[in-house]
C-alpha cells in the first residue's frame, strides 16, 4: 500500500476536505485521485506533488503531497 | 509678481504646500494642479495629501510616483479599487480601460457602483471620482473593450498593466502584449470566499502557467459569485506590488503566486 497526503483548495473543500491522506495499492494519476473525489477535470487548475507544478497525467508516489486548486479567474 | 518657486515658499508649512494654496498658484500662474504638483516634489517639499504617506515614502518617492503612469484593465470589482488607491497612492498618471456600464449586480462589491451611477460608463465614473479626490492626477478614461488591435495603444508608455478582467482568455492576451512591450503586469482574481494575486514580470509565463488548463473563459466565480471583501482585499494587494515595481522596493510576487483563502483565513504561496 502506497499512501499520499490530499490538499484541496478554494472551492473544491466544499462538500470535501481540506487535507486527507488516502491510500493506494497501485500508484495513481493526479487525475485518478480526481475522479475519485468527483473534481471535474476542468476544475483542476493546478495540481502540484510536493510543491511542483505537473501535468495531470503525473503518477504519485509513496509519501507524495498532492496539491490541488480551481480556476479562480474573476475580476 | 513673485515666481511660482517664491509664491509656494513663502506659503511653505512643515515643508508642505497645502492643497488650498497648491489650486491659489494654478490659478495665479495659470497652470495646472498638475504642474503645481511637479513643482512643488520638484523642490523637495510634499504636497500637503501626501502627509501621512511620509515616512513609509519618501519625498523623492512621491515625485517618482508622480511621475509614473500605470494602466488598469478593468473598472469593475478589483480596478475600482486600485484605481482608487493608487490616486490616494501619489501615482501621477492613471489610465483606466472598460467598455462596460454599471449594473445593479455590481453593487454588492464594485466601489464606484452606486444608485446614480447604474447604467453609466465605468471608465467615465472612475475618472469622476478620480478628479474628487486628486485633480492632479492625469487621468485617462479608455470606453473600449482591451483587444489585440487596440492594445499597443492602450498600454503605450505604462511602467506597469494592472489586470482588473474578469474572462480567462483576454488576461492570456493581456499577458502576452505585457511580454511583447516589456512591461510588468500585477494580476489578481476573484472567486468567492478566495482570491489570487501574481506579478509577471518581461520574459515570464505566470499567466500562462496559472491557466494553462482552463478550456473555459471563466473559473470557479461563475457559480460562487463575488462578494464585496474578495475584490477590495486582492485589489489592495495588486496595489501595493504596483507601489513596489514603480519605487523598485520590498519583494515582488514574481514566478509565484499568493491564494487568498477569507474563508479559513489563510494564504499559501505557490512557486511557479
Amino acid at each position: 500500500m502506497m499512501k499520499v497526503t490530499v490538499k484541496l483548495f478554494a472551492t473544491l473543500r466544499h462538500n470535501r476536505f481540506k487535507v486527507a491522506e488516502h491510500e493506494y495499492s497501485a500508484a495513481p494519476t493526479i487525475l485518478a485521485v480526481a475522479e475519485e473525489l468527483a473534481i471535474p477535470r476542468e476544475e483542476l487548475a493546478l495540481t502540484m506533488v510536493n510543491g511542483i507544478l505537473v501535468s495531470v497525467e503525473h503518477v504519485l508516489q509513496d509519501g507524495d503531497t498532492l496539491s490541488i486548486f480551481p480556476p479562480v479567474g474573476g475580476g | 509678481m513673485a515666481s511660482l518657486s517664491e509664491f509656494l515658499l513663502s506659503r511653505l508649512e512643515d515643508e508642505m504646500i497645502s492643497w488650498q494654496v497648491q489650486q491659489e498658484a494654478a490659478n495665479r500662474f495659470k497652470l495646472t494642479t498638475s504642474q503645481i504638483e511637479e513643482e512643488i516634489l520638484n523642490a523637495g517639499f510634499l504636497p500637503a495629501r501626501y502627509q501621512r504617506n511620509c515616512k513609509t515614502i519618501s519625498v523623492a518617492e512621491q515625485q517618482l510616483l508622480f511621475r509614473s503612469r500605470v494602466t488598469v484593465i478593468g473598472c469593475g470589482g478589483l480596478g475600482g479599487y486600485v484605481l482608487e488607491e493608487l490616486a490616494r497612492l501619489g501615482v501621477g498618471q492613471l489610465v483606466a480601460v472598460d467598455h462596460d456600464v454599471f449594473e445593479e449586480h455590481n453593487l454588492n462589491r464594485q466601489l464606484l457602483a452606486t444608485i446614480s451611477t447604474l447604467g453609466r460608463f465605468k471608465a467615465d465614473v472612475a475618472a469622476e471620482r478620480i478628479a474628487s479626490i486628486n485633480p492632479a492626477v492625469e487621468f485617462v478614461p479608455i470606453k473600449e473593450a482591451f483587444a489585440r488591435e487596440n492594445s499597443e495603444r492602450l498600454l503605450a508608455g505604462s511602467q506597469v498593466v494592472v489586470d482588473g478582467l474578469d474572462t480567462i482568455g483576454t488576461r492570456l492576451l493581456l499577458s502576452s502584449v505585457c511580454r511583447e512591450l516589456a512591461i510588468p503586469l500585477v494580476h489578481g482574481a476573484i472567486c468567492g470566499w478566495f482570491g489570487q494575486v501574481a506579478t509577471q514580470f518581461p520574459g515570464e509565463d505566470t499567466l500562462e502557467k496559472l491557466y494553462l488548463r482552463c478550456t473555459e473563459d471563466r473559473g470557479m466565480e461563475k457559480i460562487y459569485g463575488n462578494p464585496s471583501f474578495t475584490p477590495a482585499t486582492v485589489a489592495s494587494l495588486q496595489a501595493a506590488e504596483v507601489c513596489k515595481i514603480l519605487l523598485g522596493r520590498g519583494s515582488l510576487l514574481r514566478k509565484r503566486v499568493l491564494c487568498l483563502n477569507l474563508l479559513a483565513m489563510e494564504l499559501d504561496e505557490l512557486q511557479l
